[in-house]
């Protein structure tokens, strides 16, 4: 019995393994520069700029606010212009990304704000342009907590996978819905929730040891 | 080297509190490779005295020149340039935990696009004068404060500055560190011929460091003079107080530790000895 299951929970994890994956780099790479304009344009910060508080301070707030299932079948029509369909592995991508890039902005804006002023203070001091405070300073320092910050992404975009996986996604939440819900699979279900379990644990772990390796403040 | 014209800094009312004067016509002359202090009571406007020579605070009018140089009128892109010319030391050191010694010590070099070599060049000689060889590749977290501010003041020299400006130094520092801290910044100015302008709420500070002083209340400048001179006869009453504050750790017996005894023996050697 194991033998039929294996190649498919393998399967099941491969896919959401990237799906994660590829949500998560893919919110970074839009989130990072959102959360450090929100860290730094607010009054009297580095690149003040008011308008941008006001209109993207809500727009994370409200896209933060939405469940993240009811967030999935609202997008369908924008997920189908990107992929093509709103089916499948690559599809789930769509929503994962969108879900995780205000949730990435939230967390390197916390992260960045929660460096001492008097870091900035100093490097202003120093002669460093607004662009270098960020990229010397900000950043750089913050570094441990927005670490932190990602791994608890990918824990919840685990999850958030496995709910679009019951629409159809693949992945592990596919399986256990699939196989061990409907087809009522005990042995399938245990096997997935055991998965789950392992990869979020080690997810956490790796995470945790990045974030150590990189925090220099208690030696 | 410095020249502070009738600098007012009116800090605008906020949500809280209303609109606060801080400096009412500030008038002060630095001559180079002078050492200024400033001493004055909590809230006086010392910390805004220092931190519109910099620039870290705009006056709200007057004019602040640095060694010839109208700076009150730089433009936001010339500001960064103007300030790598001033270095400048603080009393929480605001060292990045990030970076270790070495690499806080090179950041001003780094932000202005000095190349590795240059970088190593500069650096590798300051650890030996503030006395931290052993402590190249250690981050801040490993240090003792003492430690840590000499790292504060190689980093505010790296890029080889004329004035340094130093903002309650030896405050979050022990008596026996901060008379060492003292010593190393004496020894730099006679070494370097720098330019340094020092607050303090400590007369002790000022007897162990300083050529002249100035005394603020209330965001003016009250008095102003010879260190030796305001000493033997301090005019103004805020003077006479704080000079009675020092009298009286005098005779609490913590004279063995007062910076003021501890003018002399400006070496690097005694420099480097505490842990
Ligand atoms: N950013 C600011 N906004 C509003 N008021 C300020 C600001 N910075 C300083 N002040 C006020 O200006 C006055 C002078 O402050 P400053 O920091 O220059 O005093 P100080 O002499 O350095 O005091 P201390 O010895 O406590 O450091 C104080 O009353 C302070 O409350
Ligand atoms: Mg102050």
């Amino acid at each position: 019995m194991f033998s039929t299951l294996a190649p498919i929970l393998l399967q099941a994890t491969w896919e959401t393994i990237y799906m994660v994956a590829v949500s998560l780099s893919i919110a970074t790479l839009f989130g990072l520069p959102l959360g450090v304009l929100l860290a730094t344009s607010g009054r009297g910060e580095l690149f003040e700029a008011l308008w941008f508080q006001r209109v993207f301070g809500p727009l994370v707030n409200a896209t933060r606010s939405v469940p993240f299932i009811i967030l999935a079948v609202a997008i369908i029509p924008f997920t189908r212009f990107v992929v093509g369909t709103s089916i499948g592995t690559s599809a789930a991508i769509v929503p994962l990304t969108v879900a995780a890039i205000p949730f990435i902005a939230r967390i390197i804006e916390g992260a960045m704000r929660e460096v001492d002023g008097g870091l900035i203070e100093a490097a202003q001091a120093m002669g460093a342009r607004p662009v270098q405070v960020v990229t010397k300073v900000l950043l750089p320092e913050a570094l441990p907590g927005i670490i932190h910050g990602l791994t608890l992404t990918a824990v919840t975009l685990i999850g958030y996978s496995a709910m679009v996986g019951a629409v159809g996604a693949g992945g592990l939440g596919d399986l256990g819905i699939r196989y061990g819900y409907q087809r009522f699979r005990p042995d399938v279900m245990a096997a997935v929730v055991i998965t789950l379990i392992v990869v979020v644990q080690a997810v956490q772990s790796f995470g945790d040891y990045l974030a150590r390796k990189a925090d220099k403040r208690n030696i | 080297m410095i020249r502070l014209s009738n600098v007012q800094k009116t800090y605008a009312a906020r949500r809280g509190s209303d609109e606060h004067i801080a400096l009412r016509g500030i008038n002060l002359d630095i001559a180079a490779g002078e050492i200024v202090g400033v001493i004055g009571r909590s809230g006086a406007g010392k910390s805004t005295l220092i931190r519109c020579i910099n620039l870290l605070e705009t006056p709200t009018s007057g004019t602040v020149t640095v060694d010839g140089t109208n700076v009150t009128t730089l433009s936001k892109r010339d500001l960064p340039l103007f300030r790598r010319q001033l270095g400048m030391v603080f009393q929480h050191f605001n060292l990045l935990s990030s970076r270790t010694v070495f690499d806080n010590i090179a950041l001003p070099l780094e932000l202005a696009g000095a190349t590795k070599a240059d970088i190593a060049k500069a650096v590798d000689p300051l650890l030996p004068l503030v006395g931290l060889e052993e402590k190249r590749d250690r981050y801040p977290a490993e240090l003792s404060g003492g430690q840590k501010q000499r790292v504060g003041i190689a980093r505010a020299l790296s890029s080889n500055p004329k004035v340094l400006l130093c903002d309650e130094v030896t405050s979050a520092l022990d008596p026996e560190t901060t008379r060492q801290i003292l010593t190393l910044l004496k020894d730099i100015n006679k070494r370097l011929g720098l330019t340094m302008v020092v607050i303090t709420h400590e007369m002790a500070v000022v007897k162990a460091l300083c050529d002249r002083v100035a005394v603020m209340d209330g965001g003016v400048i009250v008095e102003e003079g010879a260190v030796e001179g305001i000493f033997a006869d301090p005019k103004h009453a805020t003077t006479q107080s704080l000079l009675a504050d020092e009298f009286m750790d005098f005779r609490a017996g913590s004279d063995a530790n007062n910076p003021a005894n501890n003018t002399g023996a400006a070496t690097t050697a005694t420099a480097g000895q505490e842990g």
